[in-house]
Formats: C-alpha cells, sequence, structure tokens
C-alpha cells in the first residue's frame, strides 16, 4: 500500500438543486483528492455545500455531472447491489443528528450493519460489544438511544460506522449538535480511530476545534473549494482564532 | 472480518456485490423491528381492527336481517302448509313481514350504502395508520440504506410487517364485531336465527374482512415504503414529518 494512494477523488463535481426556475448550483466542480489514512475537515459556513459533498461522496445522492472515484472505482457505475456493498462496508456515516433507529438498544444498532453484511448473531454482537467498548460505552450496551447523552449518542454512531470495517468514515458536522467539552472528546476519539485503525477520515465542519486534528483543512465557499490548507501551515494560526469561537 | 465478505457476490470487473439476506433473515428482522415497539404496532393495528370491526358489523347486522327474513317466511310457509302450529310471537313476526314487504327494498339499499360506507371508513382509517407508521420511519429507512440494506430488503421487511399486523388485526377485528352483533341477535332474537345459515354467513364473512383488512393494509404500507427506498438515502433522512 502506497502512502500516496487515493482514497477518494472528485472530478468537476457539479449538484444543481431546481426549486420553481431557479437553479442553485450547491457544488460548483469540486475537484478533491483524499489520500489513504488522511484526516480531512471539509470547512465552510452554513449553506457552503458541506452536506452535499457528504452526500455525494457517500453515495447518498446522485451528482448533476462530475464523478466520484472510491479507491478507484467510478461511483456512478455501480449498479444498487454494489453501491450498497459499497455503503455497507466500505464507508461508516456519522450525522450531525446521529440518526440512530430510536427504538432500538446502542447494541442492536452497532449490530445492525453487521446484520446487513450477512454476518451471524453472534459474531455481529461479538463486534457490537468490541466497538462499544472501544469508544467507552461498555456498560450501555442495552440503553436506548433516547437514554443516552448527545455525546454518548454520537458515540454509539461512531462504533456503528465501524461494524464492517470501513477505510473511510464520513462524518457531516458530527460535533454540530454537542456542547464544546462532548464535541472535544468526540473529535479525539475520530483522531484516536484515524491513527490507531488507519481509517481515513472525511469530515465536514464549520466547528474550528477539528481545526487541530486535521492534515489538511479543504475551505469551501458556494460551492466551490476556496483553498486547501495543510496543518503544519496552519498551526501558527490556530492561537490566533482561538476565542474567535465558530465559524457560521 | 473477511469471512463474510467473501461471502458476497463478485460482479462486473470484480466488484463486490451486497448479498441478498434470506427471507427467514427478513421475517426475523421484521418481527423484531414489531416486538421492539410493539406498543406502536399496538396502536397502528387498533386502526386496521376498528375498521374491519365496523366493516364486520355492518355486514354482520346486514346478514342477521336477511337470515331472519327467510326464517320467518319459512315459518309463514309452514303455517300456510300446516306443518307449524304459530306461537302468537310465530303470527306477529309473519303479519310484519307482509307489510314489511314494502321496506325490504328500501332496507336492502339501506344496507348496500352502509356497507360501502363502512368499507370508506375501514380504508381510511388502515390508510391513514399504515401511511403514518411508514412517514415517520422514512429517516429510519434512509439510515438503513446508508448501513447497506438494499432497497428489495427495506421493501421486504414493511411486506412482512403489513401481510401480519393486517392478517392479524383483521382476524381480531372480524372476531370483536361478529361478537357485538352476534350477542346483540342473541339477545334481540332468540336463538332461531343462528342456524346453518349464520354459520355459511359468518365463514363467508371471515373471509372477506382479513382479505380486505390484509389487502387494504398491504397497499397503504408498500406504496410508501417502496418510495422511500427507491429515494436517494439523503432525500430520505431529510423528510421531516
Ligand atoms: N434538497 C435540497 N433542495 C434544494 N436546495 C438544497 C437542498 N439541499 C441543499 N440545498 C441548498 O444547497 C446549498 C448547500 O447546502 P448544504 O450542502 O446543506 O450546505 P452546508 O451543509 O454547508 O450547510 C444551500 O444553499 C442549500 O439551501
Ligand atoms: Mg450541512
Amino acid at each position: 500500500m502506497r502512502a500516496n494512494e487515493y482514497v477518494v477523488r472528485t472530478k468537476d463535481l457539479v449538484k444543481e438543486y431546481t426549486m420553481g426556475d431557479q437553479t442553485l448550483k450547491a457544488l460548483n466542480g469540486v475537484n478533491l483528492d483524499v489520500f489513504k489514512g488522511e484526516y480531512i475537515s471539509i470547512m465552510g459556513p452554513s449553506g457552503s455545500g458541506k452536506s452535499t459533498l457528504f452526500n455525494a461522496i457517500g453515495g447518498l445522492d446522485k451528482p448533476s455531472s462530475g464523478s466520484v472515484f472510491i479507491n478507484d472505482v467510478d461511483m456512478a457505475q455501480l449498479d444498487a447491489q454494489e453501491l450498497a456493498y459499497l455503503r455497507c462496508h466500505t464507508i461508516g456515516y456519522i450525522f450531525q443528528t446521529f440518526n440512530l433507529i430510536p427504538v432500538m438498544t446502542a447494541l442492536e444498532n452497532v449490530t445492525l450493519p453487521t446484520v446487513f453484511a450477512g454476518m451471524s448473531t453472534d459474531d455481529g454482537i461479538e463486534r457490537g460489544i468490541e466497538l462499544l467498548n472501544l469508544v467507552g460505552l461498555g456498560e450501555r450496551l442495552h440503553h436506548k438511544p433516547s437514554e443516552l447523552s448527545g455525546g454518548q449518542q454520537q458515540r454509539v454512531a461512531i462504533a456503528r460506522s465501524l461494524a464492517n470495517n470501513p477505510s473511510i468514515i464520513l462524518a457531516d458536522e458530527p460535533t454540530g449538535n454537542l456542547d464544546l467539552n462532548t464535541g472535544k472528546e468526540i473529535i479525539e476519539l475520530l483522531k484516536r480511530l484515524n491513527r490507531e485503525q488507519g481509517v481515513t477520515i472525511i469530515s465536514a465542519t464549520h466547528d474550528l476545534k477539528m481545526l487541530d486534528v486535521s492534515d489538511r483543512i479543504v475551505w469551501i465557499r458556494d460551492g466551490r473549494i476556496a483553498k486547501i490548507e495543510d496543518r503544519k501551515d496552519i498551526d501558527i494560526r490556530i492561537g490566533e482564532m482561538e476565542g474567535q469561537g465558530e465559524l457560521h | 472480518m473477511s469471512a463474510e465478505s467473501n461471502t458476497a457476490e463478485k460482479g462486473r470487473a470484480g466488484l463486490r456485490r451486497q448479498i441478498k439476506l434470506p427471507m427467514s433473515k427478513a421475517i426475523e428482522i421484521a418481527f423484531k423491528s414489531i416486538k421492539i415497539r410493539f406498543w406502536r404496532s399496538v396502536i397502528t393495528a387498533a386502526g386496521i381492527f376498528l375498521g374491519i370491526a365496523f366493516f364486520t358489523s355492518v355486514r354482520m347486522s346486514g346478514e342477521f336481517s336477511m337470515i331472519q327474513r327467510k326464517v320467518i317466511e319459512a315459518k309463514r310457509d309452514a303455517i300456510a302448509a300446516g306443518t307449524l302450529k304459530p306461537t302468537p310471537n310465530d303470527i306477529r313476526q309473519v303479519n310484519s313481514l307482509a307489510t314489511d314487504q314494502a321496506d325490504a327494498k328500501a332496507a336492502e339499499m339501506r344496507l348496500k350504502w352502509l356497507s360501502i360506507m363502512a368499507l370508506i371508513v375501514c380504508t381510511v382509517g388502515i390508510a391513514n395508520s399504515m401511511l403514518m407508521s411508514v412517514t415517520e420511519r422514512y429517516k429510519e429507512i434512509g439510515t438503513m440504506k446508508c448501513l447497506g440494506a438494499l432497497d428489495g430488503l427495506v421493501v421486504k421487511l414493511f411486506f412482512i410487517e403489513a401481510s401480519f399486523l393486517g392478517f392479524f388485526s383483521s382476524v381480531i377485528g372480524f372476531v370483536l364485531g361478529w361478537l357485538v352483533i352476534s350477542l346483540i341477535r342473541l339477545a334481540t332474537d332468540g336463538v332461531e336465527v343462528f342456524g346453518l345459515a349464520f354459520w355459511i354467513a359468518s365463514v363467508k364473512l371471515l373471509g372477506l374482512s382479513v382479505l380486505v383488512g390484509t389487502v387494504l393494509t398491504f397497499i397503504a404500507t408498500i406504496l410508501p415504503a417502496m418510495r422511500a427506498a427507491q429515494m436517494p438515502p439523503a432525500a430520505a433522512l431529510r423528510v421531516e414529518i
């Protein structure tokens, strides 16, 4: 495995939304290459197109034009079963609103992707317990989402995203619904998984706390990449930005 | 971890394809889902079973009127043939039969209308509860697709849930409507209407009620479920109710 292998590439990605006679270009020619094992933050103000990019990369919505390559495979070429396999095995999704299944316990939520992958029930439960321990929720296996705090729910969602050993974790504002300290803990957890498991993390956010842990920061504005910065270039500026809180 | 990946089919160019879960697994997931949201399922089922109970009771009381007519007509014929020694009650019934003759047609028409109304009420009740139960789960459907569920599996899960809920709620609804009307008739008319004709009518109505309830539940579930399953996950996740 070469260090510079790309895990995600987008080429001239455009997504248009038509409402009435208005067309809005939520993405307007996005070219982005993500290396294997990278921690990338997609930063931008609200409405800049982060979620639209998240949906396109994750195969959750079709772009209007342009391509997304996951491990060098053009996503547009995949049929339904191949796309489902990709969502099940290659990508783990984390959402701002956690999106746990409310009627299921933490363990059942984490086990669900293993069921879709065809894993046996016993193996799935074993895997679920292992993952919930990994995210520090070994004591909360049988709690329903409503019985967990926001931070704990997001930990369950992170455990669930790891269920089938994905090579990419896609996160859309994972700290958006969390308070400062809980958000920090979630970011640290993501960073730890990135470091220890080598999983590539692509996180859309406008949380400046993410800057600290990111290898690269992609600044997006009005559906275009404004600039891409390496962390080492940005380190010096973090000091100045602290105290300004979050971008809006 | 790699064992189950090996079971995945390989498609064109060696791309891995998501496996189709066997029906037994789908049944297992669907039943777990009904059990997990037991009280929600009961409320959904209530919409079905009240509709069917109403439908059954209207139809059943129509059947009773018809059976009773037949019974009285048989009595009249027997009295005329001299094979039955009429009681005062029999005479009153036979006399009312003659005066009723003109109303009979109107009564029959009224019954038809009532049946149709009952069917409409029943349809609205079932469609409403099933539409609600699918709509409030759009987000869940979107999430399941993110986790690797195939469209077909999502539809299959709702299909199994709907068939199960539809069938059992209809049976319970039938029993309720049938029991109430039968007991009322037993109290007012006595045992004479509970002959063979009654049992035949009951069994026929059981079949009709269960068929109506199951098919309506099925249609009201499967159409929105298919719509949700075929949406891109991003769209299903965005639906707010
Ligand atoms: N489903 C949609 N229909 C119409 N417009 C949309 C839809 N989703 C997003 N948009 C628009 O696209 C732009 C980018 O949205 P989004 O990607 O959600 O931004 P972000 O996640 O950065 O806040 C916004 O102007 C938003 O209003
Ligand atoms: Mg967003």
